[in-house]
């Protein structure tokens, strides 16, 4: 159960990983999670499904070795089997039959931003495509991106690769030049979530943001990937992981997010220790 | 006569709070014999109405004084196939203990104890393998791995149906796995009481989300005849109050699962766990209880529990309540929280409280609990646990079309536990809200007697 059949390296820093799991494979939708353990003593640990493949059983995972759990995901290779993988969680992403969307994707952020690209694209909405990293070397899903889009646009931060600067320059942009989006998915970085909402809200077009709160269950249990939204309070899990954008306490968001920083970072300043691992 | 209860010996309080292991060890065979000489196998025997599963009470305890323990257990596994779960976490002074005719005048017979000893033994000194039935052909699924789900598949599998459980964590046992602790109830209990599941050939599916993963149609055409929806009360409540998403503050559910189930206070584990210092769980029933004392054990110096009645009011078992305060937990009754404080960080550093008085019983007939004005004070703390219930868990019934829910959102059954559907059946908290693991079996039991009866049916058209 739960073996990885393909592994890619996409860049330095992200991994993507094709895994046996046909009954997630077979529900999966743009927009949905799985949670995965790799011992018995791991963690649980959220992904968003970046891919799946009805008739091969397979769902796609792309991830950054960030944490203990991830690094250690990164090091397995094909053959290998996961603990335990449990999905498709969380609403699919729900379009609203938009026709001009444009789908921004922030670093790693991007692998989740391709299903909902390519989802758009079947249903033959224009598709326009952000897709911003720190600098060329993470550039990552570049050519697929590309495939599902209408059109594509690569920032970098330090102007290494495609145009230099942020989404939120480049959206603004788009929009001040006449493009009528009637809908922005943006998914990656919380900072990145919170400035475009921000911007998209200057111009009343509405915005949803895919969240990935801290969660232990993933089907309503825990509450601890609770956020406010419209001053309600919200299970990611249940009610997300997808949010009107306008309405997301983002602020809240990041600092419930930091809850086990500092132990997160002992342990891998620990691990690297051990395993010279990249984080 | 001996007018009170055998004592059950225990870890010593300063001992047990630096440990994760069993509090109560229960009783040697000489205080099983010395109490159940106490009871009187009395012809009303108001002890079996008063549990909800009806175990022949005198019975066994006759065949405690009679030292045929391995009889002893058959007659309880008659009606409860949990016996050593039950005996360590049903709340016995409510139920069956509290009609005991000994109660009136004295301490009523410990049968709690007594079921725990029974089982203990059995465990221990019986290792006969588990005859499975022959299979009668019709294949039931049970939703949910938790007490309620586990009994009713037994009540099925005994009686020869293919029963596959699903349950959406990586491990079954539901709240007795993810909520009780291993101080209350030990895993290797659990497992044990699984194992037993596992040889009369129940499937049990782990990591599987109906409601996700597969909906009932999905199970229909899988074959199953009937399905078993036991998903528990899921979502935590919280009070609404300023400060809750601070950092340091918990869901009872959260924290609890973070210890148990994910045994984040073992060195190895990979999930963490906040070191508090201070700790404030809202609350008073067995989940405040538990969180309270495994605050302790995590090493928290000053631990409260936050309760705005009074502690007769508390729905937590007594024994709980007591071995809390043993183990140093300061109880903070007929206060409530009003607000959370956090630090520059975003830490939580206080829980702001109020002073309560009680009102007249309501309609529930509990007394209502009213701030008192000006009594406002500060308790300086950096973790608060929020243990003030559950609402039923959407994910399933809201993949069922049709279903009746109240508007509490639990599922609607009749008394025989079949929902507004055909071949859908519901018990345990998605039917009550959060209730006792004995009641969750007892509504597994029904159900699957009720499933039985349907499905051994001539079809009528």
């Amino acid at each position: 159960m739960y073996r990885i059949v393909n592994k890619k390296q996409l860049n330095q820093f992200a991994t993507l990983m094709e895994i046996e799991a046909p009954l997630v494979a077979d529900k999966a939708k743009a927009g949905q999670f799985i949670i995965f353990r790799i011992d018995t003593q791991g963690e649980r640990v959220p992904l968003t499904i970046a891919d799946y493949n009805r008739d091969a059983g397979t769902i796609t995972l792309i991830f950054q070795a960030v944490g203990q759990t991830t690094t250690r995901l990164s090091q397995m290779n094909v053959g290998d089997q996961l603990l335990d993988l449990v999905g498709p969680l969380g609403n699919p992403t729900h379009f609203d039959g938009a026709k001009n969307v444009c789908v921004i994707g922030g670093g790693v952020g991007c692998a989740i931003a391709y299903p909902q690209a390519k989802a758009l694209f079947r249903e033959s909405a224009r598709v326009t495509v952000i897709a911003g990293f720190r600098s060329g070397e993470h550039v990552l899903l570049e050519e697929e991106l590309r495939q599902v889009s209408h059109s594509l646009f690569i920032t970098t931060d330090d102007g290494s690769y495609g145009e230099a600067g942020f989404v939120t320059t480049k959206l603004q942009d788009l929009i001040e030049a006449g493009n009528q989006f009637d809908l922005v998915i943006t998914i990656g970085p919380v900072p990145m979530m919170k400035s475009v909402s921000l911007l998209t809200k200057n111009y009343g077009i509405k915005t949803l943001v895919s969240l990935n709160p801290i969660m232990i269950d993933g089907t309503g249990m825990c509450g601890g990937c609770r956020v406010t939204v419209d001053g309600a309070l919200k299970f990611a899990c249940v009610d997300g992981p997808d949010f009107d954008g306008h309405l997301v306490d983002f602020d809240e968001l990041m600092l419930r997010n930091t809850v086990y920083k500092e132990i997160e970072t002992h342990r891998c300043r620990l691990s690297e220790g051990e395993n010279h691992a990249d984080t | 006569m001996q007018t009170h209860k055998t004592p059950m010996p225990e870890q010593p309080p300063q001992l047990r709070v630096r440990n994760f292991d069993e509090v109560a060890l229960g009783y040697t065979e000489e205080m099983a014999l010395q109490e159940a000489a106490r009871c009187l196998n009395c012809k009303t025997k108001p002890c079996v109405a008063a549990c909800p599963v009806n175990v022949h009470i005198p019975e066994f305890i006759q065949a405690v004084v009679d030292r045929d323990y391995e009889k002893a257990y058959h007659i309880i596994t008659e009606t409860n196939s949990m016996p050593a779960i039950c005996g360590r976490v049903c709340p016995q002074e409510t139920q069956c203990e509290a009609k005991c005719v000994l109660a009136a005048k004295h301490e009523p017979v410990a049968i709690g104890r007594l079921e725990r000893f029974v089982a203990d033994w059995y465990m221990k000194n019986i290792k006969d393998a588990v005859i499975a039935p022959s299979p009668n052909g019709k294949k039931v699924a049970t939703i949910g791995a938790g007490p309620s789900g586990l009994s009713c598949a037994y009540d099925l599998a005994i009686k020869g149906y293919d029963v596959t459980i699903f349950e959406a964590l990586h491990e079954a046992g539901g709240v007795l796995a993810y909520g009780i602790p291993e101080f209350r109830l030990p895993t290797w209990v659990i497992n044990y009481e699984i194992g037993r599941l596992l040889e009369l050939g129940v499937d049990i599916k782990c990591n599987v989300v109906i409601g996700r993963a597969l909906d009932m149609d999905d199970l229909f055409s899988r074959g199953f005849d009937a399905v078993y929806i036991a998903s528990g009360a899921g979502l935590p409540n919280f009070m609404n109050i300023e400060g809750e998403n601070l950092k340091g503050v918990y869901s009872a559910n959260e924290y609890l699962t973070r210890v148990n189930l994910m045994k984040s206070y073992q060195k190895d584990a990979g999930t963490p766990i906040r070191q508090s210092r201070a700790v404030a769980v809202v609350g008073g029933g067995n989940v405040a209880m538990d969180a309270v004392r495994c605050a302790k054990r995590l090493g928290a110096e000053t631990v409260y529990l936050i309760y705005r009645r009074s502690e007769e009011e508390m729905p937590a078992r007594l024994e709980e309540a007591h071995h809390a305060k043993e183990e140093g937990v300061i109880f903070r009754t007929l206060t409530n929280p009003i607000r959370i404080l956090g630090d520059e960080t975003g830490q939580v550093s206080a829980i702001e409280c109020v002073e309560m008085s009680l009102g007249e019983a309501d309609a529930s007939g509990r007394r209502s609990a009213h701030p008192k004005e000006g009594t406002e004070f500060l308790l300086p703390v950096d973790t608060v646990i929020m243990a003030i219930g559950t609402s039923p868990n959407p994910l399933v019934t809201r993949a069922i079309k049709d279903l009746e829910t109240n508007r509490h959102g639990c599922i609607v059954t009749d008394a025989g536990m079949q929902t507004s559907i055909r071949n859908i059946y519901a018990g345990g908290d998605a039917v009550k809200g959060a209730a006792t693991v004995i009641y969750a079996m007892g509504t597994g039991k029904i159900a699957a007697e009720s499933i039985h009866r349907s499905l051994s049916e001539p079809p009528t058209d």
